[in-house]
């Protein structure tokens, strides 16, 4: 492809028509789940699909409008684009409107916007930002620290709202730091420490009957059996290597075995003696243990239901009786995949789920190609993040994941969602569009 | 490994996530079949169309039972709770509950179930209902749901109609089909005739919202059934007479019972008192049902199948019929009135067997029993009685005493008719001789009928020996004809005595004497410390019996001057539709239990 060919022609347009597909799955299924008595008011641009035809339309131009700006704009401005993104962060946290326990949005009018939504963006660009200027990635302690930093500041003012779901999606950045250098130890602790926290708090919060009467917590047995493996480890591991590395692999499995433990036994003490009680409620709702609420897990088990009586061709658009007379809750938005598993069965669902996994090895495609560092990491960053929102989202209303409130990218219906990820993924094609053009 | 190299790693993670993910859909839009089933379960909602219940109907096509809608009151919890509650206070007030019995009801339904509709009221009528169906609207979660429940305005032949309301546990465990809150009959003829009645229900399968309403049919009506209405019975009963035979029972306690002797058909049933059938079928049962089942005249009991009495004086008949046919007496022997033997009353010393039925002589039947148990056979007097007790027995079962009479009156007690292992038993084997049990022989001591047997001993005499099995449903199965086994020759000197007993002047049955008609009667007077039972039967006309009868008063006193003036008035009734004898009838109608002191 020629340098000076226009832009048009230098789009990735593979990656344009997966996220159209995935926004008109979007559009049918809203429309669907909102419809009251298979009457779809498509253009009554006060109800929820009026409003969300309104939103693909503005992210059209929206997407229209980014592909016109100069890349270097986008690479100049992440700072500013960031800074303000903060800003936003903090202000919502003071003026904003407390929808659900959260204070994520701010009312203009009859429109709602959650700043959260285009955080994401921010920091993705001032990530790749900072780390492309740093040449020596994360061999050293510094350019790790501001990485973290970078995305931590964010994620902590997320936290404040509170918004876990958001929370969890900047963590998936850590995707990127690997890809940019970061020991693949690091990635292996981390999902280890994820997997020892969610097996503390599981077991934590079960209650284990001894013959003789006397009862203790689950965490106990966990512990148990942690250090089981440990005082295991600590014996074999070290005569798997060859003797003059015996002694640092020793201390290794020392160093991780003590880590274990103080992770779990501060996160109970913490759980059982700093939160208060609804506080530790709250926790355990949203990793689905029973706080003896009988409606607790009521969202999950209609999601559920839903899904599986789609079978395999789906009841049909607008046929689904579960989307049609209101038994999945929140299923414009969170909850959308139900809406898809029950009216397009089996077929619909894969397709959907097929469509999100070619989207996201398109963008590994484009981040790969670049020369410059800043898009590709960029690219890893809209890869992470995406991925983070479809897998979070699609495995709660699978019953795989905890039930943790974020949308499914392009589908659900939300303004602020529909429009974040459009400036996330076309900023992205504007920059890949330019890889001939510009050597950063 | 270079850095490059990690978007493989990267990559498999997402394919990696993909893949469960996939597998778990296939697992569960595929084969997570309890999964569909709740999912069926929330959404569709099956409604069940109660058939129209068969109407029950007298021999001339009058309706005596009829269906008329009953309004219950429903409510779900959780509609409620999403329309933000409900003005409790104002509800109660308008379905006319107490605040705290609406309290327990709210709180059984949330027990039961948020999402499904309990009901909290049952059995609105009509005339309430459209008092409260404008208001209803305002009260979220509460619906009105009509059903169609029993009602018999005329309140006639209660006990024989029986109870039709809600099933209890052993119904729901019986495998009949039967819901929570279905309706069935639970005794009488509701009870009995139920499959008839009952028809089919239909259902209606609706694909139900959130809220657990209607909004759709499900699967387009191909899974819904129309409800097939019951068959209508219709009663051999007389509704007229019914009505006339209630009236003149009212504040009385007896029972009378009407039978049809050519046919076996049952013409009326009084079970006196009585009650309003609706009483027992309305919304107020439960109180209806205690203080009637408190009140002292046992009102619930039904005594033309359920009491059981002496049959006294009018069992000489039958005591005639088997000795005659037994050819141990002929009706010209006269026996000599010993009241040192048995005690006795009237003027009479020598009488025959017509002046003994009429005078209901007791030293006469004493003799003629003699003669058949103590027959001399066997040279001792225990041995004779043991050897011709049972041959006796059997020929009075023959008139249906002792017996079920065919079976078509579930609640009819047999009664008793003693036999030789029945006085084995009480006496020791061969401990006892007639002269210890012939208290019998005058109809009194172990026997004891109902006013049903005693009305078809009447329809057996008036067919000269034999009797239909008496039932009170046209078209009933296995009504068959019973041989009394006695030659009919022998029934004219006993129908020419009850004919003498109305219309002699002396006669003990002359109350019952009806003008244009020759009524053939015997009055019975059964001994009760509490004032003897004034007990008649009767059929008429003589020639050509229409009707025969049994009328008993309880506590009134002799037969003759209670129960033969009834059997008069419920005679002219039947056969000439009017009431002519006023003063008779003005005599009964004012008469009221308790009755006072006769003089015996």
């Amino acid at each position: 492809m020629r340098r000076t060919a226009p832009i048009s022609q230098r789009i990735d347009w593979l990656t344009a028509s997966f996220v159209l597909a995935l926004m008109l799955i979007g559009l049918f299924n809203v429309a669907s789940a909102t419809a009251d008595a298979s009457t779809i008011e498509w253009f009554d641009f006060s109800g929820k699909l009026g409003k969300q035809l309104l939103w693909v339309g503005a992210s059209l131009i929206l997407a229209f409008l980014l592909l016109v700006i100069e890349g270097e704009f986008f690479i100049r401005t992440s700072i500013i684009h960031y800074t303000l993104n903060v800003l936003l962060l903090i202000a919502v946290l003071v003026v904003g409107k407390r929808i659900g326990g959260a204070k994520s949005w701010f009312s203009i009018g009859s429109i709602g916007i959650q700043p959260s939504e285009f955080a994401k963006t921010g920091t993705s660009l001032m990530l790749a930002w900072i780390l492309s200027r740093n040449q020596d990635r994360f061999n050293q302690w510094e350019s790790l620290f501001k990485a973290v930093a970078i995305v931590s500041l964010p994620a902590a003012l997320v936290l404040l709202q509170p918004d876990a779901g958001t929370v969890l999606v900047f963590t998936g950045l850590i995707l990127v730091f690997y890809r940019e250098g970061l020991s693949g130890n690091v990635l292996i602790a981390v999902l280890c420490a994820l997997l020892i926290t969610i097996a503390t708090i599981l077991s934590g919060a079960s209650t284990i009957q001894y013959p003789g009467g006397f009862e203790s917590t689950g965490a106990w047995i966990l512990w148990v059996i942690l250090i089981s493996i440990g005082i295991f480890l600590w014996a074999t591991v070290p005569e798997w290597t060859v003797p003059r590395r015996r002694k640092r692999t020793r201390r290794t499995v020392l160093f991780s075995f003590a880590a274990t433990i103080i992770l779990s036994v501060g996160l109970q003490f913490g759980l059982e003696e700093v939160l208060r009680p609804h506080q530790r409620d709250r926790i355990h709702v949203l990793f689905g243990i029973d706080v003896g609420n009988p409606d607790a897990d009521y969202n999950i088990r209609h999601a559920k239901a839903a899904i599986s009586s789609g079978g395999f061709a789906g009841k049909g658009f607008l046929k689904g009786p579960m989307t049609a007379y209101g038994f999945v809750p929140e299923q414009e938005t969170d909850f959308i995949f139900c809406t898809i598993a029950e009216e397009w069965g089996l077929i619909g669902t894969s397709a959907t789920v097929l469509f999100f996994t070619l989207l996201l090895l398109r963008i590994l495609t484009l981040a790969e190609r670049q020369r410059s560092d800043f898009t590709r990491i960029y690219a890893y960053a809209v890869a992470s993040i995406l991925f983070m929102h479809y897998a979070i989202n699609v495995g709660m209303v699978l019953g795989l994941a905890p039930v943790i409130g974020i949308p499914l990218p392009f589908i659900s219906a939300g303004g602020s969602s529909l429009t974040g990820f459009t400036m996330l993924v076309f900023i992205l094609l504007r920059l890949d569009a330019e890889r001939f053009t510009v050597l950063r | 490994m270079k850095l490059r190299e990690r978007q493989w790693i990267i990559g498999g993670i997402f394919v990696l996530i993909t893949f469960i993910y996939l597998g778990r859909l296939v697992q569960m839009q595929l084969f997570a079949y309890e999964w569909k089933a709740y999912a069926a379960r929330l959404t569709q909602e099956s409604e069940t169309l109660e058939p129209a219940r068969g109407l029950i109907r007298d021999r001339n096509g009058n309706i005596l039972v009829n269906n008329k809608a009953g309004y219950d009151i429903w409510f779900t919890p959780r509609k409620c709770t999403a329309a933000g509650g409900l003005d409790t206070l104002d509800l109660a007030e308008l379905i006319e509950m107490t605040p705290e019995s609406l309290a327990r009801a709210f709180r059984r339904a949330e027990d039961y179930a948020t999402y499904r509709p309990s009901r909290i009221r049952k059995q609105l009528t009509a005339e309430t209902y459209a008092q409260i169906s404008g208001e209803i609207w305002r009260f979220p979660g509460i619906e009105v749901r009509r059903r169609s429940i029993r009602t018999s305005p005329l309140g006639l032949a209660s006990h024989l109609i029986g109870e039709f309301r809600e099933v209890d546990r052993n119904d729901l465990e019986s495998n009949q089909g039967y819901r929570l809150g279905d309706y069935k009959g639970k005794s009488g003829l509701e009870l009995q005739w139920e499959s008839t009645l009952r028809g089919k229900q239909g259902t209606r399968h609706h694909i139900v919202d959130i809220r657990n309403d209607f909004r759709e049919p499900a699967q387009a009506g191909r899974l819904d059934t129309l409800p097939i209405p019951g068959d209508d019975i219709q009663l051999t009963l007389d509704l007229e007479l019914q009505a006339y035979g209630e009236r003149i029972m009212a504040n009385k306690r007896g029972a009378i019972v009407a039978i049809e002797p050519a046919t076996g058909e049952v013409l009326a049933m009084i079970s006196a008192p009585s009650y309003g059938t609706d009483l027992l079928t309305g919304r107020d049962r439960g109180a209806n049902y205690d203080s009637l089942l408190n009140h002292p005249s046992k009102p619930l009991f039904n005594r033309t199948l359920r009491a059981t009495y002496r049959p006294g004086s009018i069992f000489k008949m039958i005591q005639g019929l088997i000795a005659m046919d037994r050819g141990v007496l002929h009706p010209s022997n006269r026996i000599a009135c010993n009241r040192d033997i048995i005690g006795c009353h009237g003027p009479h010393t020598f009488d025959n067997l017509e002046e003994a039925i009429v005078h209901s002589c007791n030293p006469y039947f004493h003799e003629v029993m003699k003669r058949m148990i103590q027959d001399g056979a066997t040279g001792s007097i225990f041995s004779d009685a043991h050897q011709n007790l049972g041959t006796w027995s059997e020929s009075v079962r023959n008139f249906g005493l002792g017996t079920d009479l065919g079976g078509h009156f579930p609640a009819l007690r047999s009664g008793s008719v003693p036999d030789t292992a029945d006085y084995d038993r009480m006496y020791g084997r061969k401990r006892w001789a007639y002269s210890t049990i012939y208290s019998i022989s005058i109809g009194e001591g172990e026997l004891l009928t109902t006013p049903m047997h005693m009305a078809n001993l009447a329809a057996t005499l008036a067919n000269r020996g034999h009797y239909i099995t008496p039932h009170a449903v046209q078209g009933s199965e296995g009504t068959e004809r019973i041989e009394s086994g006695i030659d009919s020759q022998h029934f004219h000197s006993v129908i020419r005595a009850m004919s003498t007993v109305v219309t002699a002047n002396d006669g003990t049955g002359r109350k019952a004497a009806t003008p244009d008609l020759t009524v053939c009667g015997k009055t019975g007077t059964v001994q009760n410390p509490n004032g003897n039972h004034s007990v008649f039967i009767a059929f008429a006309p003589a020639d050509n019996p229409q009707i025969a009868l049994s009328v008993y008063v309880e506590n009134a006193g002799s037969g003759g001057d209670w129960a033969a003036p009834i059997a008069s008035l419920m005679i002219e009734k039947y056969l000439h539709q009017e009431v002519t004898q006023n003063a008779k009838e003005q005599r009964i109608l004012q008469a009221t239990y308790p009755f006072p002191e006769q003089p015996l």
